[in-house]
């Protein structure tokens, strides 16, 4: 029965209308890195207007809400970009070190955009914020000292990082995308190429939300890793898995030029695992109680990807790579 | 063309070649390919492909199963389709007549490891192979002039050797040793926390003339496909077998009796590779060398001496050789990219998986 099911979509689909690589880079990806490249500047004038950690809650969390909704497809200049702006998981805990060795020599290179461009990328973005902002050992600084500065310094490149982002986009690789098919251009012989490009990119979001988003603090039944959860200190755990599996959807939604019912049922149903969630940062998953709430999540968002699979990539006619899938 | 002929033009030369054993056919009876490359055909089932500069399809004949990598007589019309490892089969096919000439076992314990190439001016091949329990690695030697017998075999001084070529002196020949011990028979990999890969040049009666171990911290960096530029500049590739991310080299640069040179691009660009170079080659002039990440779906250029020159995307893409315009990169796709001086562009598209490697003829 599923199989005829699955035959007579994609016997509908196979008859439509080219899927809408315009569509995806017009409604959700252009405006979304606009809206990150804002999102950053506001962080970066606050930053300066007022660095201490209290000050910048909101503008920390718009940025990290601006991120989710581009930053998730790793795709074209975003692939690149990504590590600078979302530096996670940081397994052997580099953030943390190298901003204590930065504050600890005092290390005038935050007082040079171009020199701290050159600085690890594990003291940078959002990742990097998030400790000097919420934890304890970086967060009780006070205006003009060093780590104020280095906080100012940090959120400066992070606008620079989205603004190159943005600018790297619309001047080469939206025009890539849609340019599929010409003469010159070697990274999409057609169409069918942008759409599978992106189309991987919307499963990568949702396998790496599954997987790394709650399978990392989920850790193992014996060993819960609450602290290994993305963004705890800030507790953007839960918003992030949430805001992830949205963008996945949005993207979706504009690169079908048909309704994804299914997909919209399923993102409720995520959102509904979700609100039995009492901690964003899941500092409880080591309860057990709520690490069923968390094995829930993880398959809800397991399921998406099952539902996009059939009700769009089965419509777009894509199977998976062939030499990519193994080694040799 | 000709009224008469009736038959096509490869039943014609299938019957032409019985009809005259001897002397065999040049590739000009196969329309002169200037690469050989394995693949998937979309419905099921593999092949071996002749390509001409432009990307057209010169030949196509049937695989049993998977290829990987090939070797190419230097003159007759004959090529070698070896398997993917742990390779069961490498055919010696005679390409006008679409017949396979031999069919290559590997001796009882041993199995080919998807590599091997002609020497002697093409009265040897040489394949690249390991015992099957421990993965000691060995080369074997084929006789052509009497149908590609089996008349010896000498270690590679490694572990899971995977690519060798002969050096431009037609004397040396150098070996990567990946390293890593396979189960028998299989993929898995056993011996990852205390790899040792190398690169080692050999004379072609099995003598060890030099040894190239990678620093302590890259020893997780199997060594395991080769480039070779007419000077004797020796490009490796390797996959990183340790922690992700870490984004480590994947491009070395070696002349013997020098220290080897290791190359990366820039952070976000090395994480981008994941760890994995699939092919290596340096472009027909020498100018640069490229290795591919079908995993992370991009091509990176090098100059000869490691400088970082720019990134190509491309999804899937794997295979490289030289082409008098720069590189011809394949993928699994079907796409075929020139990678020129100044870019890429597409030269054609077929209806083809392909497989991991080209061989330029």
């Amino acid at each position: 029965m599923r199989h005829m099911l699955l035959a007579a979509a994609f016997t509908l689909i196979a008859q439509a209308a080219p899927a809408g690589v315009d569509e995806a880079l017009d409604e959700v990806l252009l405006p979304g890195l606009t809206g990150f490249s804002e999102s950053t500047v506001a962080l970066a004038e606050a930053a300066e207007a007022d660095c201490t950690a209290s000050a910048l809650t909101q503008a920390y969390g718009d940025a990290w809400d601006a991120w989710l909704k581009v930053g998730v497809f790793l795709l074209g200049p975003t692939e690149t970009a990504a590590p600078q702006v979302a530096f996670w998981p940081d397994k052997k805990g580099f953030t943390p070190r190298t901003l204590q060795s930065l504050i600890a020599a005092q290390n005038p290179v935050i007082n040079n955009p171009e020199r701290f461009a050159e600085v690890s990328i594990a003291a940078k973005g959002l990742l990097a914020l998030e400790q000097l902002l919420y934890a304890p050992a970086f967060n009780s600084y006070g205006p003009g000292s060093y780590t104020c500065l280095l906080v100012q310094a940090v959120a400066g490149d992070l606008a620079r990082t989205a603004a190159g982002l943005e600018r790297d986009w619309r001047a080469d690789f939206a025009p890539t995308l849609t340019s599929a098919g010409a003469a010159d251009n070697a990274v999409f012989l057609d169409q069918s190429e942008a759409l599978r490009a992106l189309y991987t990119q919307i499963l990568h979001a949702l396998e790496f939300t599954a997987d790394a988003r709650i399978g990392r603090p989920m850790g193992s039944f014996d060993k819960p890793r609450p602290s290994r959860a993305e963004a705890h200190l800030s507790h953007r755990s839960l918003p992030n898995v949430l805001g992830a599996s949205a963008s996945a959807v949005a993207l979706a939604d504009a690169l079908a030029d048909w309704p994804l019912p299914r997909t919209g049922a399923a993102l409720e149903a995520l959102r509904d695992a979700a609100a039995k969630l009492d901690d964003p940062s899941f500092a409880d998953a080591d309860d057990l109680s709520v690490r069923f709430k968390l094995e829930v999540l993880h398959q809800k968002v397991k399921a998406l990807e099952a539902v996009l699979e059939e009700e769009l990539g089965l419509a777009l006619g894509i199977a998976p790579g062939f030499n990519a899938s193994d080694g040799d | 063309m000709n009224a008469g002929l009736h038959t096509t033009r490869r039943t014609f030369l299938a019957s032409l070649a019985a009809a005259s054993a001897a002397p065999r056919l040049g590739w000009a009876a196969v329309g002169n390919p200037a690469f050989i490359a394995a693949a998937k055909v979309p419905e099921g089932g593999y092949v071996l492909a002749g390509l001409d500069l432009a990307g057209t399809e010169t030949f196509r004949l049937p695989l049993p199963a998977r290829g990987h990598a090939g070797a190419a007589h230097p003159t007759r019309a004959e090529a070698v389709a070896f398997a993917r490892r742990p390779g069961t089969f490498a055919l010696v096919i005679d390409v006008a007549a679409g017949t396979t000439i031999a069919e290559l076992t590997a001796p009882p314990g041993h199995q080919f490891n998807g590599h091997g190439f002609f020497a002697d001016g093409g009265a040897r091949l040489l394949t690249v192979e390991q015992e099957a329990k421990g993965s000691a690695g060995q080369i074997g030697l084929w006789d052509v002039a009497s149908g590609y017998r089996r008349i010896g075999a000498f270690p590679t001084h490694g572990i899971g050797p995977h690519d060798a070529k002969l050096m431009p002196d037609g004397q040396t020949l150098v070996v990567a040793n990946g390293g890593i011990e396979t189960d028998a028979g299989g993929r898995s990999k056993l011996n990852i926390p205390d790899m040792r890969p190398s690169l080692a040049y050999l004379t072609l009666a099995g003598k060890l003339l030099e040894e190239v171990r990678l620093a302590t911290e890259l020893r997780f960096n199997s060594i395991r496909h080769l480039a070779l530029r007419g000077d004797g500049l020796v490009g490796f590739a390797m996959q990183w077998e340790g922690d992700p991310g870490l984004a480590k080299p994947l491009l070395g640069l070696h002349r013997r009796g020098e220290p080897p040179v290791l190359a990366a691009a820039p952070l976000g660009e090395q994480l981008a590779m994941k760890g994995y170079a699939g092919s290596i080659a340096f472009c027909a002039d020498g100018s640069e060398i490229a290795i591919t990440s079908p995993k992370g779906g991009r091509l990176h250029r090098f100059a000869p001496g490691g400088r970082f020159i720019a990134p190509q995307r491309r999804s899937d893409v794997c295979g490289l050789a030289p082409h008098p315009e720069g590189l011809l990169a394949s993928d699994g796709f079907g796409g075929l990219i020139l990678v020129g001086p100044q870019g890429a562009r597409p030269l054609a598209r077929h209806r083809l998986h392909w497989d991991n490697h080209i061989v330029a003829l």
